[in-house]
């Protein structure tokens, strides 16, 4: 056990940890905040793991904007700011699926790996990774901004109700439906 | 350093994930959930990177960075959607939504549920087949 592997164990009972309370907790902000405590966690393993680059990618978007978001989602949504009761379904099957897919992939992932140790590579700082970026991967990069642009398209399209109504708008939403029905279809 | 014990991580956020996405009720929940199954991914990129000696280095993490990216597109998109699901019911339950609704012949279940206003999650329980569906069909 190098210092290496006491911090990923560290960060990992950490991790793990606030996943579980992100998937049992009662009540909604605190999901996001212990959420925060995971992506924490994650992002100084990777920092571990030598990933200097996706360390900080995951602080700057996942922490700092993907949470955000999901936090103004609960509050747009009108959460209950305590404990709900309506969280949940009653879910043995979940706990069976979710509990054989993790422990299945872990046995797995134990049985192909053992106790072996291996060299920690070269740092994968933010000029190694742009070198590789922009030198091996840089045709799935600009299709990636086509992707991200279409999806911020897609999402001012989905969230502005005033985009597909039809013209004589009688204040039911019959057609409003039938609209975004044929929408569908001609799509 | 030992990668049996971030890969023993992952494959456990994995789990926990997929736990999150079949039991919350909540569509946020179930974002949340899905955020914990990305990074599980991320987290085997980026240790198979250090592991495994690949032609081009740091592969692992350019599609770690990507799958960020995809991440964040994809909570983008899925928020519009809550948001919207939320302003036409009123609420974001997952298991109230009308799976039958928006085919092309009719759409019978709309109009009831958003006339009823703010209690229409209540009409949408009552309905058969809302409720005690099979898990498989989610």
């Amino acid at each position: 056990m190098t210092g290496a592997d006491v911090l990923l164990l560290a960060l990992g009972a950490v991790a793990v940890g606030s996943g579980v309370l992100v998937v049992a907790t009662r009540h909604l902000v605190r999901a996001g905040l212990y959420l925060v405590l995971c992506l924490g966690a994650l992002a100084g393993m990777y920092l571990v793991l030598t990933a200097e680059l996706v360390a900080w990618v995951q602080v700057l978007i996942y922490v700092g904007a993907v949470v955000v978001l999901l936090l103004f989602a609960v509050m747009l949504t009108r959460a209950p700011i305590g404990a709900s009761d309506d969280l949940d379904r009653p879910g043995w099957a979940a706990a069976l699926i979710g509990g054989g897919t993790g422990l299945g992939l872990a046995a797995l992932l134990v049985d192909a790996y053992r106790w072996t140790a291996v060299e920690l590579p070269d740092a994968g700082t933010a000029e190694r990774l742009g070198d590789q970026i922009f030198r091996s991967w840089v045709l799935p990069f600009e299709v990636l901004s086509v992707l991200l642009l279409a999806a911020l398209v897609g999402a001012i399209v989905i969230s502005r109700p005033d985009i597909g109504r039809p013209k004589a708008d009688q204040g039911s939403d019959r057609p409003r439906a039938d609209q975004r029905s044929s929408e569908g279809r001609s799509r | 350093m030992r990668p049996v014990i971030p890969y023993v991580t992952a494959a456990l956020l994995f789990g926990l994930g997929v736990y999150g996405v079949l039991r919350r009720r909540n569509a946020v929940l179930v974002l949340m959930a899905v955020e914990l199954m990305l990074n599980a991914v991320n987290l085997i990129l980026v240790t198979a990177d250090t592991t495994v000696r690949a032609q081009l280095p740091h592969g692992g993490q350019v599609f770690a960075l990507f799958v960020i990216v995809l991440a964040a597109a994809e909570i983008g998109v899925g928020l519009a959607i809550v948001l919207q699901l939320y302003r036409l019911r009123s609420t974001v339950a997952v298991d109230e939504v009308a799976l039958t609704e928006g085919r092309p012949t009719d759409s019978p279940v709309e109009p009831a549920l958003t006339r009823s206003g703010a209690g229409n999650g209540a009409g949408a329980r009552t309905r058969p087949g809302s409720v005690d569906r099979p898990e498989g069909e989610r």
